[in-house]
């Protein structure tokens, strides 16, 4: 099977406009007569639910949460681009794509890309027109905040809580159609599998995990919008029930899965406290705004820090090290995210991390709040001299900027950050990579689509702040609902699809049998304790440093773990009743195949880029270093009965209206 | 569905009856409280009011119909809460999120009713039987009399004063939260608040102080 | 820490339930109430006893999807924290927790300390959204402006996670907080002026019918809500409910 990724003729910034008034459509009459399943309902999912049934067809959506209102899309803290230019700062749809593939390290498809900063704007309209409550200025219109690696302010916000209520409104826009009966919404089922009737994807088997009764549901078209992959380092900050599965199972029925190894390490996590741990939180980028990061020079006072007989407020100026003011000049603590994880693990790597498991670094507002103080007091004309009402003052500056998140670092760390430096560690937050789709948003299987961070095409090798939400809901609302009709309009004389077919036997009883297998498999070990071990394997060896020798243990330790995995698992309880244990095993099964596929994907991209940071590839002064010649390509694996079979196609990236550069920070 | 039928319309019945009822205490107050300053004023108004037809017979009905729709719709609505939570927690701590009169209301409230039986015994029944059922004659002085002669048994005034508290626990939460209930809560609700608390102090104290007053200075 | 748990174990909707004591020993401080329950479970797994089903996800606050009574109280005894924020610091060394289920009719269980909070979303599905067209061929999204202040209040009743502690706290299991919230937010933008009647009728309607009971103005779900929602937002939805009521 070879890759068409189908990107319209004709100029770039033409391309989606006359694509979309020449692709086929479907006409009202018949929308009525074709069902399209949803799975997933985070951004991508809930706004094409909606739209698709605002269109007219026959919606199925399903999540595994309670309800669609829980997809983790809702976690999202910063904001939304959006190339509006209302402050009026030189932002246009261009320099969106541009800072767009840029910092994606030029490993993104330009056409994608284009029409994702085209659409942009129509969100931020749909959004306010539902009611999403961004914040305002003064006059009544709409705020900006400005994000890391850009140079203009187009980041849309509410509070720390924009995906929350980007969700929400997606939600909302779907509860609407609920409520008219053009959506049948399925929570608390996970799809096991896809069925492919003679080439083209026709339904799902899914499981409804209260009942634990599997069920058939058959489509005209199925889009996956499952969301990413990060869990398969076991921590992250994904939550606990994303998974791979969805987007998994489809890659084993003939989807390519591309660039699996493009993961996002975010540098301001709060650090694991110990083996208990089970997620890990961020912290908002938009704190390198005010903070400094820096470890103590001397290796001696990081063991008295450990050792609790020292405190990081004692320790003067000169024997601290601002790693990323002294080895980054010009961008310093705000250089992008994958430059400053890396650095923070540089240092750590050399024992200067500052907590007990020597993985943290400080962020520290005591500067800012300082500066913010004496501006203050010189404001309101009060002594600058005084150091205790410049740093009363200071603070009331960062509670309003950052209350929130002051507020969650000291429920979960019980220490002050207003007093004490943040105690920050890089985590897994975003995967780029995902399931292959062509222009249409649809994956080598004919009918089958993926959107949102659930496909691969928009962010390249390191996606940009504020910028997930746009794609999700660019996908859901703006482009899925009108390329799916291209490929429908072949199949409005189909018919519904019959969920006797022995396609869906078929599906139904692999499912049946792997459920099976699970609880009657009696072993020694619990589902954590297994994605705790691939978790470590993929941190250590595939995390934000990798090599060949790394990588190739990596291959081989998963394969075998996953060996171990399927003959000493211990599921309990039945598969006919709510048994989460359960749903996390069958989840976790597909972590350890992706897995590898990662670690092998990651091998095989002998280059640094964005994310993905491979030590033979860098400069002598140890930065990251893309090899455009020989990898600017789209990986995109083909299954071939195991992850270490699969067959690699390569997508050949082509910058027809961007030149590509070198990335500096220095 | 119909504004009384719906949650919040039994809420405002609630409210609405509630607060008409803290006016109608308040003027009751108010003349009661002249039977410690002056025997005729107090006997001059309670003819007045007792005699009255519009008081009679277009008040004391509103005023009737007011007490019932109150506690009807109370007890309507704890048999529905009660219903809403069929299993009931093992453990449950009301104390650390609301004040035990806001959880209570049906208690104090049971107490002011069955305070409200034995009143309308004491006084209403005798007013009702000495007018209209044996239609005996008119007598403007005889209320004072009446009043401090129902004072002199310890046991009645201890009842009396005990009711006062429950009515105090009921106006400390329900005042207030009437005006919430009819969708008043503003920058003036703080100073509404304030008030009601005073109220549910000083007028049930005042009460008492009625009370105690005749019964100590009736020998 | 030593801890003795007193857990509700229900084994489906159907099944009576019962309290089942469980001890455990060396608990980090540092861990979150959700991750002690990990290792509860992981210990009962290698006993062969069934673990605890409980609802989570994000574990940082905002999907709302978990939903423990602790100790007499929603979410435990911290203040605007959802349980999976809930840390082992709280405790002390020897406590006895004891953990239950949301509690309402219109919250059945499904399994020990999992409900069923689908009555929330029908309530949404009554009213809570602006009818408009999906299709981004609306207007300017700065053709409006909207004071910042209605901004600011819409914004923090739209706060709203949606867990149902307002529910679980309620002496009433009144799901009043939670409506307003949703009502109020639309109620302050000039978008959702538009339907408001509608709106507030329909999904007072289905709450009512979802079997929730009525608010008493205790005020409890105000204290113990993750994300502070305030008794404004009832207030609020008493008054469009009447007016809305009135005008038919």
């Amino acid at each position: 099977m070879s890759l068409d990724s189908k990107i319209p003729q004709g100029p770039l910034a033409d391309k989606w406009t006359k694509h979309k008034s020449s692709i086929n459509l479907v006409s009202p009459a018949n929308k009525r007569l074709i069902d399209v399943i949803v799975v997933g309902t985070g951004l991508a999912g809930a706004s094409a639910s909606a739209t698709l049934a605002e269109l007219g067809y026959n919606v199925k959506t399903f999540c595994f949460q309670d309800s669609p209102r829980r997809a983790h899309s809702i976690a999202a803290q910063g904001g939304i681009n959006a190339a509006k230019n209302y402050q009026g700062d030189g932002d246009s749809t261009y320099r969106l794509f541009y800072d767009t593939i840029k910092g994606g390290d030029y490993r993104s498809r330009e056409a994608n890309v284009h029409r994702l900063a085209e659409v942009s704007t129509n969100i931020i309209d749909q959004c306010v027109a539902q009611g999403v409550p961004f914040a305002r200025d003064y006059g009544g219109l709409l705020d900006n905040r400005s994000f890391g690696g850009v140079l203009v302010s187009r980041t849309f916000y509410a509070k720390g809580q924009t995906g929350q209520q980007l969700l929400l409104g997606a939600y909302s826009a779907m509860n609407r159609q609920i409520g008219r009966g053009k959506i049948k919404m399925y929570n608390r089922h996970e799809m096991m599998e896809l069925v492919v009737v003679d080439g083209k994807a026709r339904g799902i088997i899914a499981r409804n995990l209260v009942s634990g009764k599997l069920e058939r549901h058959s489509a005209h078209a199925v889009v996956i919008a499952s969301g990413g992959y990060g869990n398969v380092f076991f921590l992250s900050t994904n939550a606990m029930g994303s998974n791979v599965s969805a987007a998994w199972k489809i890659h084993k029925k003939g989807a390519h899965f591309a660039n699996p190894c493009f993961t996002q390490i975010h540098p301001t996590c709060i650090p694991v406290s110990g083996d208990h741990q089970s997620k890990l939180t961020l912290m908002s980028e938009s704190l390198r705004n005010d903070g400094r990061i820096w470890v103590p020079k001397k290796i001696e006072d990081v063991k008295a820090i450990r050792e609790g007989k020292l405190k990081p407020t004692d320790l003067s100026e000169e024997d601290r090290d601002y790693y990323l003011e002294r080895r980054y000049p010009a961008f310093g603590n705000l250089v992008p995210r994958d430059v400053a994880s890396r650095a923070a693990k540089e240092r750590c790597d050399e024992g200067f991390g500052v907590n007990k498991t020597g993985e943290a670094v400080y962020l520290d507002f005591a500067a800012a709040i300082e500066r913010y103080g004496k501006e203050q007091a010189h404001v309101k004309g009060l002594d600058e001299g005084n150091a205790a009402l410049v740093k009363k003052l200071g603070q009331e500056v960062i509670r309003a900027k950052y209350g929130n998140l002051f507020q969650m670092y000291e429920k979960i760390v019980d220490q002050n950050p207003y007093e004490t430096p943040m105690m920050i560690y890089p985590a897994v937050h975003y995967t780029m990579g995902g399931v292959w789709v062509d222009y249409n948003l649809m994956t080598s299987i004919p009918g089958c689509y993926a959107i949102g961070e659930a496909n691969f095409s928009d962010h390249g090798a390191n996606r940009l702040g504020a910028s997930a939400l746009m794609q999700g809901l660019a996908d859901g609302y703006f482009v899925l609902p009108y390329t799916v009709g291209d490929y429908l309009a072949n199949d409005i004389r189909t018919g519904t699809i019959d969920t006797d077919l022995p396609e869906f036997e078929k599906a139904e009883a692999s499912v049946k049998a792997q459920m099976e297998a699970f609880v009657s498999n009696n072993g020694t070990h619990t589902v954590d304790y297994y994605h705790r071990k691939l978790g470590k394997i993929m941190w250590d060896k595939c995390g934000m440093s990798r090599n060949s020798k790394g990588l190739k243990q990596a291959i081989s330790e998963i394969k075998t773990l996953r060996e171990d995995f399927y003959e000493n698992v211990k599921v309990p309880g039945t598969t006919s009743e709510f048994n989460p244990e359960l749903a996390k095993a069958a989840r976790v099964a597909d972590f350890l195949e992706l897995g590898e596929l990662f670690a092998k994907d990651a091998l095989e991209r002998n280059e640094s880029c964005g994310g993905h940071f491979r030590e033979e590839s860098q400069t002598p002064e140890g930065e990251a270093m893309r090899d455009d010649k020989n990898f600017t390509f789209v990986s995109a694996w083909e299954y071939q009965g195991e992850p270490s079979k699969a067959k690699l196609h390569k997508e050949q990236l082509d910058y027809e209206e961007i030149e590509v550069k070198t990335r500096s920070y220095k | 569905m119909t504004l009384i039928a719906s949650s919040i319309g039994k809420k405002l019945i609630m409210a609405l009856s509630g607060l008409f009822l803290i006016i109608f205490l308040t003027q009751h107050f108010a003349i009661n409280i002249t039977s410690v300053f002056s025997e005729s004023i107090f006997n001059e108004i309670s003819h007045f009011m007792g005699n009255n037809p519009l008081v009679q017979f277009v008040f004391q009905p509103i005023l009737i119909l007011g007490v019932l729709l109150h506690f009807t719709m109370g007890f309507v609505l704890e048999l529905q809460n009660w219903k809403s939570r069929a299993v009931k927690y093992k453990s449950y701590k009301g104390v650390a999120n609301a004040p035990w009169v806001s959880r209570n209301m049906i208690l104090s409230g049971i107490v002011v009713l069955s305070f409200l039986g034995l009143h309308l015994y004491d006084f209403w029944i005798p007013e009702m039987d000495y007018k209209y059922l044996e239609v005996l004659p008119l007598n403007p002085d005889r209320y004072f009399e009446e009043l401090v002669h129902k004072f002199e048994s310890p046991i009645r005034v201890g009842i009396y004063v005990l009711s006062f508290i429950f009515l105090a626990l009921h106006l400390y939460h329900g005042f207030a939260s009437s005006f919430q209930s009819v969708g008043f809560n503003n920058k003036y609700s703080k100073a509404i608040k304030s008030f009601a608390v005073v109220f549910s102090v000083v007028v049930p104290i005042g009460f008492v102080f009625i009370a105690l007053f005749h019964h100590l200075t009736a020998f | 820490m030593d801890l003795t748990l007193k857990i509700w174990r229900q084994a489906n909707a159907d099944a009576k339930g019962k309290i089942e004591t469980y001890q455990m020993s060396e608990v980090s401080p540092d861990m979150s109430f959700l991750e002690m329950m990990d290792v509860l479970n992981e210990e009962l797994i290698e006993k062969g006893i069934d673990p605890v089903a409980f609802d989570h996800d994000c574990r940082e606050g905002i999907c709302g999807m978990c939903s423990m009574f602790i100790n007499g109280e929603a979410h435990g005894p911290d203040r605007l924290v959802t349980t999976c924020q809930l840390h082992m610091r709280k405790f002390a060394d020897g406590d006895t927790i004891t953990i239950e289920p949301f509690r309402a009719q219109a919250f059945p269980v499904i399994k020990d300390l999992t409900v069923d909070r689908s009555s929330f979303d029908r309530i949404q599905q009554a009213g809570g959204f602006v009818s408009v067209n999906t299709s981004g061929n609306t207007q300017d999204a700065n053709a409006i402006p909207i004071e910042k202040h209605d901004a600011d209040k819409a914004f923090d009743a739209a706060a709203c996670i949606g867990c149902g502690a307002c529910v679980a706290t309620c002496k009433n299991a009144s799901a009043m907080l939670f409506v307003s919230a949703k009502v109020s937010q639309y109620a302050l933008l000039p978008q959702g002026k538009v339907e408001a009647t509608d709106r507030v009728l329909n999904m007072v309607n289905q709450m009512d019918e979802e079997g929730f009971g009525n608010c008493t103005n205790t005020g409890a779900c105000e204290v113990e809500c993750p994300k502070g929602i305030s008794l404004e937002n009832i207030a609020r939805m008493n008054r469009e409910y009447l007016y809305a009521s009135l005008k038919g």
